[in-house]
């Protein structure tokens, strides 16, 4: 007999992942800047990265949110193929609806979601497509991976149709383009996490790009060797470009660059670029069908499951 | 003053300013000073920008008295059950989306001190800031929301709330030691800003050199030192 993981449960912990991601930043993250920060020779900047490193401080010990701007809260599950839900699916997004409503006026958040074209606000970040909750599944599993990421900022994503031709030479001018433009006087909010989703059709690479930013934690490196070596040779790159943190001349432009790729079209190679902000919130729980509930701050969303290329 | 002439000769002194900010203390205030500041400030972003540029409601009364000091921020604040307000964080937001108002809100509203994130370029500040006196202090980070909330002593007033929601209403803070900021904007019409640009420009020609055209270029492809603020 399978045990339902129960979504008063689901709901619970969605409150609480929302409070750490808002208030928490992940380890692996800030040792990231740290490092930039012992590495960054320009004085302004410097000065940058030893603030946020205090306020990171200070966020956690007032349990308080890092950035006023606290992002667009949403969900990724990693849904373990035998893993059963108390009332279904739709229970599970009922809850994080409410979860992200609540936790809205409880920490407080911003209420950021807006309808685009009148501007009205429900005041509580829930609203037509608003959390976007994002599935993926995993054999032998009877589990659910749920994470949050409250990604703000408006600046630092691009998107380009390149070819073929243009080949790793073009990415890396792509990659440029945008460091630069989203770099220069920081609205990027750098040092960031930098995800590069190539391949797929144009929404599989922007998405791709998106998981690459938010849900992989500093340090981790593509199984590929030749896209982990292409992932260390961009982060060199970006930080030889010269902008350092809010776009003082500088070092400090890129903490980590992660690459995913998708098969595409024999014709194109379409790529999307994420930037992933000096607030990269991100928190994650495994709920287990007994109760069990285990908090980590990598969400371990790329797995060899997920990258497959073969038929099984 | 005048001796600022690269990044390296910014001397990050530091300053406490008092709102309302005297003329005296803005004209004293040099690209990169870090400030801290004392006393009343309000934020205003496009939701009240509208209402007191576009349909020219003026400020709340009294308001223009009490502090110079516009905030471009929405904070992450909740009104609570009992009717008070809870506000943790605050952090700006771009303020180069204000440009073509801020003259007129210069006029209407009485503020001399902006304090925003990115700033903005030097033809706005001398069109727009110099004849009216005002100066364009920049967020750091950015993302200093819980350094900046910690020093919300007090949300003295909220306007427009029903009407704008949380994000966009103005709220009248009373802080203790808020900062720091950069001086980004001074009283003559420079950037700071502008200033880290011409150095990074100097080294992207060297960048490019090494990198490939696009095998199809995209209409209105921009050139690497474009300013796109
Ligand atoms: S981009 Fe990130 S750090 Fe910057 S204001 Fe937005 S959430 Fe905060």
């Amino acid at each position: 007999m399978i045990r339902p993981i129960p979504v008063k449960l689901i709901e619970d912990v969605a409150r609480e992942l929302t409070a750490r991601a808002a208030i928490d930043i992940p380890p692996d993250y800030r040792e990231g800047v740290r490092r930039a920060r012992d590495a960054e020779q320009n004085r302004l900047a410097r000065f940058v990265l030893d603030q946020m490193l205090e306020n990171w401080e200070i966020a956690s010990a007032d349990r308080r949110p890092m950035c006023a701007d606290t992002g667009l809260p949403r969900y990724y599950a990693r849904v373990g193929n035998e893993a059963v839900i108390e009332g279904g699916f739709v229970a599970l997004e009922r809850a994080l609806r409410r979860a992200t409503a609540e936790a809205t006026a409880a920490i407080p958040l911003r209420p950021n979601r807006v309808h685009p074209l009148t501007r009205a606000d429900h005041d509580n970040n829930v609203g037509a497509h608003a959390p976007e909750v994002t599935y993926a599944f995993e054999p032998g599993r009877d589990f659910i991976d749920l994470t949050t990421v409250h990604k703000g900022g408006l600046f630092g994503s691009d998107y380009r149709m390149l070819f073929p031709a243009d080949g790793v030479g073009g990415l890396k001018r792509f990659f440029v383009d945008t460091l630069v433009q989203f770099g220069k006087r920081g609205l990027a909010c750098q040092p960031a996490v930098m995800g590069v989703g190539i391949g797929g059709a144009k929404d599989t690479c922007v998405r791709l790009g998106k998981e690459a930013a938010c849900l992989r934690a500093v340090g981790s490196r593509n199984p590929d060797p030749a896209i982990a070596r292409l992932e260390e040779e961009l982060t060199a790159l970006g930080n030889y470009v010269g902008i350092g943190a809010m776009g003082f001349a500088g070092t400090s432009l890129v903490v980590a660059t992660h690459v995913e790729v998708a098969f595409t079209h024999t014709g194109g190679m379409p790529v999307g670029i994420h930037s992933f902000c000096l607030s990269s919130r991100r928190a994650t729980a495994r709920l287990h069908p007994d109760g069990r509930v285990e908090f980590r701050t990598d969400p371990e969303w790329f797995t060899d499951y997920y990258r497959r290329e073969t038929i099984e | 003053m005048s001796a600022i002439a690269r990044l390296d000769d910014v001397a990050m002194d530091v300053v406490h300013l008092t709102a309302p900010v005297s003329d005296a203390d803005i004209a004293q205030l040099k690209l990169g000073d870090v400030v801290y500041l004392d006393g009343l400030l309000y934020t205003a972003r496009e939701g009240v920008y509208r209402k007191v540029v576009d349909e020219g409601r003026g400020l709340p009364a009294g308001l223009a008295a009490m502090t110079n000091v516009n905030f471009h921020c929405s904070p992450a604040a909740a009104v609570r059950a009992d009717g008070s307000y809870a506000m943790e964080a605050v952090t700006a937001t771009a303020s180069f989306r204000f440009g073509k108002s801020m003259s007129r809100w210069f006029a209407a509203s009485g503020a001399r001190v902006i304090v925003g994130k990115a700033g903005l370029t030097e033809l706005a500040y001398r069109e727009w800031f110099v004849p009216h006196g005002a100066i364009y202090l920049t967020t750091v980070g950015y993302g200093l929301g819980a350094t900046y909330g910690r020093a919300i002593k007090r949300v003295v007033d909220v306007h427009w709330l029903a009407e704008l929601g949380i994000a966009q209403a103005l709220w009248v803070l009373e802080v203790e030691r808020l900062g720091p900021f950069l001086v980004e904007g001074d009283r003559e019409g420079r950037s700071l800003f502008a200033l880290a640009n011409r150095e990074i420009n100097l080294r992207l020609g060297e960048i490019y050199a090494g990198l490939p055209r696009y095998a199809q270029s995209r209409i209105g492809e921009t050139t690497p030192e474009d300013e796109i603020v």
